[in-house]
């Protein structure tokens, strides 16, 4: 009798568990939705007073007497220091991750793995701070036009943060290439160089384009670097010698300023911010496919 | 080996391409370790003179002879003591229901596909999402409790899927054995996978931390001030953190140029807390990881 009364218990404590357990997997699935919720909600609060005529314009205004809201100023300077980032981070990821996965001995992969690591754990305000009192000033005396704050210089170390990422997700695909084809390749007389382009590169093409996806999503939503190094400019342009706020840098800028709340200035930080979350999610689920859909399968 | 001096021309040409385009490639990698150097040491040149006793144990001040990071360390070490056990128990409970309890199925694979997507989320994001519901709507304003819970969310992925590697190593024997003695599910997981998992699901949550650590960008979006002369003293009160009292006194080294030694100095202490962090990982790895 006692002993079924504790085996009772015993099993309702498990259920007990299951249902605590479940509820803490849940509130991962809350935080998406509410992410999703709050960025809907105060955002169409938004884009009830501001038409999608005025976004699309090129004056950006939000703290003036008669507020203006055109977003393609911030969206110029997300694209703008976005793609230096990755003229800078795809050749440098990739060649980095050919020479790692095909030609570097276990003696220096041994060396540089943890290094690249180390690269890809400091923290992006560390990196901001290194563009703004290092680089900048480095490219003032290259390019003497060029200004205190402006696009080029965290577009560079944007790349610089974004190497370790594509470097090591590039290298992971190709090594998940088999050793066979490399043995077939070399047996025909190939040299390693012609091994790596011809037969391995084209077999981790999926895994190399979705780790240059990924690339490109962080560099979209790091906020750092471009908070510190490209300005809080809002006037169009084009010039990546001229300061220009990201989408993500708005956002930074005016929560530690004093934006009120329920001000429509206060609001068009969640339009800005949904329309980053779309842009960012948009190509992770990119990334995903194109790993999945085009991969090899040996 | 190919022989270099075969006398074939066209052979003598492919071996030489790919001997140079070697070199060109391993400069990469030498491109990026460089900069990591020349990072490094910027920041430890800007800091000599200025990290010292004083600034480690006086408190902010306008005067930057006079500033010090007593609070600032004082409230990066408070967020983590609450941010540490909230991620930690979320993170495990929840790799836990993933790997031993619905292990398929519609809701395994929402849950799977959501933390995935969660991880990719910028940072920002995570900093409105706080701003809304823990400032505003629970009324926690930027205290130390609203920061910590902000970076508990955008940590956990990290957590979650580093507890799930680690349960996931634990072989299926263990887990029959203790079945086979009648231990119930829930008894094999406290006695049997947790201890055997927990090096593993220890070092992805300091992994985790030290994320958490440096992350800038949702502490200033719940709207850290940007002076605060004030020592913390309970959960409730404001805060500020290494990372964003790095933030702005490089934005203000406009203005005073010392304020630029006093952020690199500070980037000095926040990357030997990493550090150390990241080695304690290591070790622990190392230490305790049982192979079977």
């Amino acid at each position: 009798m006692i002993v079924r009364t504790t085996k009772k218990l015993k099993y309702a404590a498990d259920r007990g568990i299951l249902v605590l357990l479940s509820a803490a997997a849940l509130i991962s699935i809350v935080t998406s939705v509410g992410i999703v919720l709050t960025l809907v909600f105060d955002a169409s609060k938004f884009f009830q007073v501001v038409g999608f005529r005025e976004i699309f314009s090129t004056k950006l205004a939000p703290l003036a007497k008669e507020p203006s809201f055109g977003f393609l100023p911030l969206i110029t300077g997300t694209l703008i220091t976005s793609l230096i980032a990755m003229l800078v981070a795809v050749p440098i990821g990739v060649t980095a991750a050919i020479y790692m996965s095909e030609f570097a001995g276990d003696r220096i992969r041994k060396i540089v793995k943890p290094m690249m690591e180390l690269l890809a754990g400091i923290p992006t305000i560390v990196y901001g701070f290194f563009a703004y009192s290092t680089v900048t000033p480095f490219l003032i005396k290259l390019i003497p036009g060029l200004n205190a704050k402006n696009m080029l210089s965290p577009g560079i170390v944007m790349g610089i943060m974004i190497v370790p990422i594509v470097a090591s997700l590039s290298e992971d695909a190709m090594n998940s290439v088999p050793a066979s084809l490399r043995e077939g390749s070399l047996a025909l007389g190939s040299t390693d160089l012609e091994t790596a382009l011809k037969v391995v590169f084209p077999a981790a093409t999926s895994g190399i384009v979705a780790s240059v996806v990924l690339g490109l999503s962080r560099a979209v939503g790091e906020t750092m670097i471009v908070a510190i190094a490209a300005g809080s400019s809002k006037n169009f342009t084009l010039d990546v010698t001229a300061p220009l706020q990201t989408m993500t840098a708005y956002i930074v800028e005016f929560t530690s300023g004093d934006a009120g709340s329920g001000t429509t200035g206060y609001y068009s930080l969640y339009a800005v911010g949904l329309i980053l979350f779309v842009f960012t999610l948009l190509m992770n689920l990119a990334a995903q496919y194109i790993s999945k859909r085009f991969r090899e399968e040996y | 080996m190919l022989n270099s001096r075969s006398g074939n021309k066209r052979l003598d040409r492919r071996i030489i391409l790919d001997r140079s385009i070697k070199i060109v490639f391993s400069f990469s990698v030498f491109i990026a370790l460089g900069i990591l150097t020349i990072l490094l040491s910027s920041i430890i040149i800007q800091s000599i003179g200025w990290l010292d006793w004083q600034f480690l144990t006086s408190n902010l001040s306008i005067n930057a002879q006079r500033a010090g990071i007593k609070g600032v360390i004082t409230g990066t070490l408070l967020m983590m003591v609450i941010l540490a056990p909230v991620t930690l128990i979320l993170g495990v409970a929840t790799a836990i229901f993933l790997e031993e309890y619905v292990r398929k199925g519609w809701f395994h694979s929402i849950v799977k596909i959501n933390i995935s997507n969660l991880s990719a989320v910028p940072s920002v994001i995570f900093g409105l999402l706080g701003l809304t519901i823990f400032s505003r709507l629970l009324g926690l304003g930027s205290s130390i409790l609203a920061g910590a819970l902000t970076m508990s969310l955008l940590i956990l992925p990290i957590v979650v899927v580093s507890a799930q590697e680690a349960i996931k190593a634990v072989p299926g024997f263990l887990r029959e054995a203790s079945y086979a003695m009648g231990a119930t599910k829930w008894t094999t997981i406290r006695k049997v996978v947790l201890p055997s998992a927990l090096p593993g699901i220890l070092t992805g949550s300091i992994l985790g931390l030290s994320r958490a650590i440096g992350e800038t960008a949702p502490l200033i979006v719940i709207g850290i001030p940007a002076l605060i002369l004030k020592m913390p003293q309970s959960i409730m009160d404001n805060f500020t953190a290494l990372p964003v009292q790095i933030y702005y006194w490089t934005l203000d080294s406009v203005l005073v140029r010392e304020y630029a030694n006093l952020a690199a100095a500070t980037i000095v202490v926040l990357l030997t807390m990493l550090l150390t962090l990241n080695v304690s990982a290591i070790i622990l790895r190392s230490k305790f990881q049982r192979r079977y």
